[in-house]
C-alpha cells in the first residue's frame, strides 16, 4: 500500500472529481448550464492514478470525458465551473465548455471533441519532448540510424495519449502508435476502456479481446489492468513511465474501468441492464479505496466522512464562486480577437 | 531562381536560422521530395528533415501537437489532393486551438500542398482545394504566382504564430525569376500593370492566364490592371477594392472551379463594398475551372482549366 499521505492525496483527488461531476450534473439539470457534458463517476481511480503517477512537466491530452483528469491534473475546480458557466474566468475564457478545459500551466493541453483525435496531439507532444531532450530532431530524421537499432535516449518529461476503447478504432491511433514506435517517442497511450463507446460495446466492436494486444503490432509493450483500483492503476503507470523515460519508445497501458452516468447528459442508457449496472457499483473505486485505506490503519471511518464533507463543501463553494461570476462573459470584440494569434514572436 | 528552388531557399534559410524549424513528409529527405522541392535539403540540415511513412493524419496530428508546443514544423503533403486525410488535424484542431484554449496555445505550422492540373495525373493528383479550407475559422492561406513571393511568403508562413495553408502550383515549379530583397507581407495582394479599362484578379498559376489575357487585350487597345492575391485569406480586400473602382470593371480568373470558390468571395466582397459596387460598369465576370473531376487525358484537362484566348474574347465584348 502506498503511504499515509500519498492516499489521502489520492483520496481527496477521486472526491473532488466525483463531487465535481454530481455537482455539474445538479447545474445542468438546474439549466444553470448550456450545452452537454459527459460524466466520469466510476472512473476516478484510472483518472486520480494516472495522474498522481505523473510528474511535474509531464502532459496529459485528456478525453471529452475530462473533468476528472483536469482536476487531478492540478486545476482549480472554480476555474472549471467558470469554463462551464461561459464565464471570461473559465480554462478557457468560456470558448470551450465541458469538453475544452486546456491549462497550459498544469500541462493538459485540453481534449479534442473528435474522439481519437487528441492520440495524434499528445504523440507530437512526445516528439517535442525528446527533440528537447536531444537537442535536435536528428532521432528521426532521413541520415538518422535507425531509431529501433539505437540505445535508449532518456527524456525527463512524457506526454499521454489518454483515449477510450470507442477511439482505439480511429484510424488517427493506429498511425500515432507506429510513428511513436519508429521513433520512439516518450508516449504512454493510455486506453480508458469503460466498456462502452456511447452506446456500442467494446466487445463487439474491437476485434480482439483487449485494446493492449495491439500494443503488439506496434512493437511496444502492452499491458490491461483493473481501472477501478487505485493502487494497480497508480503503480501499472508508475512502471509504465519508467519504462517511457528511460529512453524506450511508448507503451499501451489498458484500464478496464465503467461508467455509471450514461455517455452524456442525454442517454438513456438502454444498451445495457440496471443489473450490470450494479454489480459495477459494487466496486466503486472510491469505496474500494476508503475500505483499503481503513484496513491499512491510515484513517476511521469517521475521518473518511470527514474528509468526504470537506471535498463536497469544498466544491460547493466553488462552484458557487464561479457561479457569482457566470455573467462577466468576454466582449464581441474580444471573441473576434482569440480567432489568430498575432505578432511573429516565436514562442 | 525557380519556384521550386525559391521555396526549398526560403525551407533552407528559415532552417539556418531556426532550430525549431523541421521539415515533415513523405520522401522529402535523400529523395527529394515527390517534385524534388527539398532535393538536398538534408544535406544542408541533417537534424531538422524527417521523412514519414504514408500516414498523413498521422504525422500532420503530431507535427500540429508539436507545434503547440513551440516547434516550428513545415508539413509537406507530397500532392494536395490529400487534404482531405488532413482536414481533421489542420481544420478542426490547428485552426481552433488558438481561440479554443481562450489564446492559451498557438499552432505556428506551415503546410505545403502541391496542387494544380497540367500535369496528367488524373482526378486525384491535380485538384486545387484551397477554397475547401477558406471555411475553415483561423487559418492562413497563401498561393504565390511566381518566384520572389514564394520565396517572401513562404518564409513569412514558417514564421507567422497561426498555422498557414501554402499551395504551390505544380506548373510553376520550373518558372524563374528573380527574389525581390524586399519581403512580402502575408495578406498584402501585388498590383501589375496600370490599365485603366479593366482589372483582373488572379492567383497563382491563374495569374500567367490573366497576364496573357492582358497581352491579347492590350493588341487590341484594352488596358488591363492586374491583381495577384497571393494571399487568400485574409484577402486584400483594400487592394481589390482600389483596383476595381479604377477601372469599373471586374474580372476574376481561378484554375480551380467555381461554386464556393476564392474568386466568389472576391465577388461577394465587390458587391458588398458600396463605392466599389457603384463603380462597375458592366457585370463582374468570372473564369474557373468546369465543374469536373480533372480529366486525364491532355486536351480535355486543358479543357477544364481557363485559357487566356477565351477570356479575352469575353473580356472584348464588355466594350
Amino acid at each position: 500500500m502506498i503511504d499515509k499521505e500519498k492516499s489521502i492525496d489520492a483520496l481527496r483527488m477521486m472526491l473532488n472529481s466525483r463531487f465535481f461531476e454530481e455537482k455539474t450534473e445538479n447545474l445542468f439539470k438546474s439549466g444553470l448550464i448550456h450545452g452537454t457534458t459527459h460524466l466520469a463517476n466510476g472512473q476516478e481511480a484510472a483518472q486520480a492514478g494516472l495522474c498522481m503517477a505523473l510528474e511535474d512537466g509531464d502532459w496529459i491530452v485528456p478525453t471529452h470525458r475530462c473533468h476528472g483528469f483536469t482536476i487531478c491534473k492540478g486545476s482549480w475546480p472554480v476555474s472549471m465551473f467558470a469554463e462551464m458557466f461561459g464565464s471570461r474566468h473559465g480554462l478557457a475564457k468560456g470558448l470551450g465548455g465541458s469538453m475544452h478545459m486546456p491549462d497550459k500551466e498544469n500541462c493538459n493541453l485540453g481534449s479534442s471533441a473528435v474522439v481519437g483525435s487528441g492520440v495524434p496531439l499528445a504523440t507530437g507532444i512526445a516528439f517535442y519532448q525528446k527533440f528537447k531532450s536531444s537537442g535536435s530532431a536528428s532521432f528521426a530524421t532521413s541520415t538518422a540510424q535507425n531509431p529501433k537499432d539505437l540505445p535508449p535516449v532518456p527524456v525527463q518529461n512524457i506526454s499521454v495519449a489518454i483515449f477510450g476503447d470507442g477511439a482505439s478504432s480511429r484510424g488517427s491511433v493506429h498511425e500515432s502508435m507506429n510513428l511513436a514506435s519508429i521513433w520512439k517517442l516518450p508516449v504512454l497511450f493510455y486506453c480508458e476502456n469503460n466498456r462502452y463507446g456511447m452506446s456500442a460495446p467494446s466487445d463487439k466492436m474491437i476485434s480482439v479481446d483487449q485494446v493492449s494486444s495491439r500494443a503488439q503490432a506496434y512493437g511496444m509493450p502492452g499491458r490491461v489492468v483493473d481501472g477501478n483500483d487505485f493502487e494497480t492503476v497508480y503503480n501499472a503507470v508508475l512502471e509504465a513511465c519508467d519504462y517511457i523515460r528511460s529512453g524506450n519508445g511508448p507503451y499501451l497501458l489498458e484500464v478496464m474501468t465503467y461508467r455509471f452516468k450514461g455517455h452524456s447528459k442525454s442517454d438513456r442508457r438502454l444498451y445495457r441492464t440496471s443489473d450490470e449496472e450494479q454489480q459495477w457499483m459494487l466496486r466503486d473505486p472510491i469505496l474500494l479505496f476508503e475500505e483499503k485505506m481503513v484496513q491499512s490503519g491510515y484513517v476511521t471511518p469517521d475521518e473518511v466522512t470527514a474528509i468526504e464533507e470537506e471535498c463536497r463543501k469544498g466544491i460547493e463553494l466553488q462552484a458557487m464562486k464561479a457561479l457569482k461570476e457566470s455573467d462577466d462573459k468576454l466582449t464581441e470584440q474580444e471573441v473576434l480577437g482569440l480567432v489568430y494569434a498575432t505578432g511573429e514572436e516565436r514562442s | 531562381m525557380t519556384f521550386r528552388e525559391a521555396i526549398r531557399k526560403a525551407m533552407s534559410d528559415e532552417m539556418a536560422m531556426d532550430r525549431n524549424v523541421v521539415l515533415f513528409g513523405e520522401d522529402v529527405g535523400v529523395y527529394g521530395g515527390c517534385f524534388k522541392v527539398t532535393e538536398g535539403l538534408w544535406k544542408e540540415h541533417p537534424d531538422q528533415v524527417v521523412d514519414t511513412p504514408v500516414s498523413e493524419e498521422g504525422f500532420t496530428g503530431m507535427a500540429v501537437g508539436a507545434a503547440m508546443m513551440g516547434l516550428r514544423p513545415i508539413v509537406e503533403i507530397m500532392y494536395a489532393d490529400f487534404y482531405t486525410l488532413i482536414f481533421d488535424p489542420i481544420v478542426n484542431h490547428a485552426a481552433k486551438t488558438h481561440f479554443m484554449s481562450g489564446g492559451q496555445f498557438c499552432c505556428p505550422i506551415t503546410v505545403r500542398l502541391p496542387e494544380g492540373s497540367g500535369t496528367g495525373h488524373g482526378a486525384q493528383h491535380t485538384q486545387s482545394p484551397e477554397a475547401l479550407f477558406l471555411n475553415g475559422t483561423g487559418l492562413k492561406i497563401v498561393a504565390p504566382s511566381n518566384p520572389s513571393d514564394a520565396y517572401h511568403l513562404l518564409r513569412a508562413s514558417i514564421r507567422d504564430n497561426n498555422p498557414v495553408l501554402f499551395f504551390e502550383h505544380k506548373l510553376l515549379y520550373p518558372v524563374d525569376g528573380e527574389i525581390s530583397p524586399e519581403p512580402v507581407q502575408i495578406g498584402k495582394a501585388r498590383v501589375i500593370g496600370d490599365g485603366l479599362d479593366v482589372t483582373i484578379i488572379a492567383y497563382s498559376h491563374a495569374v500567367e492566364t490573366a497576364l496573357k489575357a492582358a497581352e491579347l487585350l492590350k493588341e487590341n487597345g484594352i488596358n488591363a490592371t492586374v491583381v495577384d492575391l497571393r494571399t487568400l485569406n485574409p484577402l486584400d480586400k483594400e487592394t481589390i477594392f482600389a483596383q476595381v473602382r479604377k477601372t469599373g470593371r471586374a474580372v476574376l480568373i481561378q484554375d480551380p472551379n467555381g461554386i464556393g470558390g476564392i474568386e466568389a468571395q472576391v465577388c461577394a466582397a465587390i458587391c458588398q463594398d458600396r463605392e466599389t459596387f457603384a463603380s462597375l460598369k458592366c457585370q463582374v465576370l468570372q473564369f474557373s475551372g468546369k465543374d469536373t473531376p480533372i480529366p486525364f487525358s491532355k486536351d480535355l484537362e486543358r479543357l477544364t482549366i481557363p485559357q487566356a484566348e477565351d477570356i479575352a474574347i469575353e473580356i472584348g465584348k464588355l466594350f
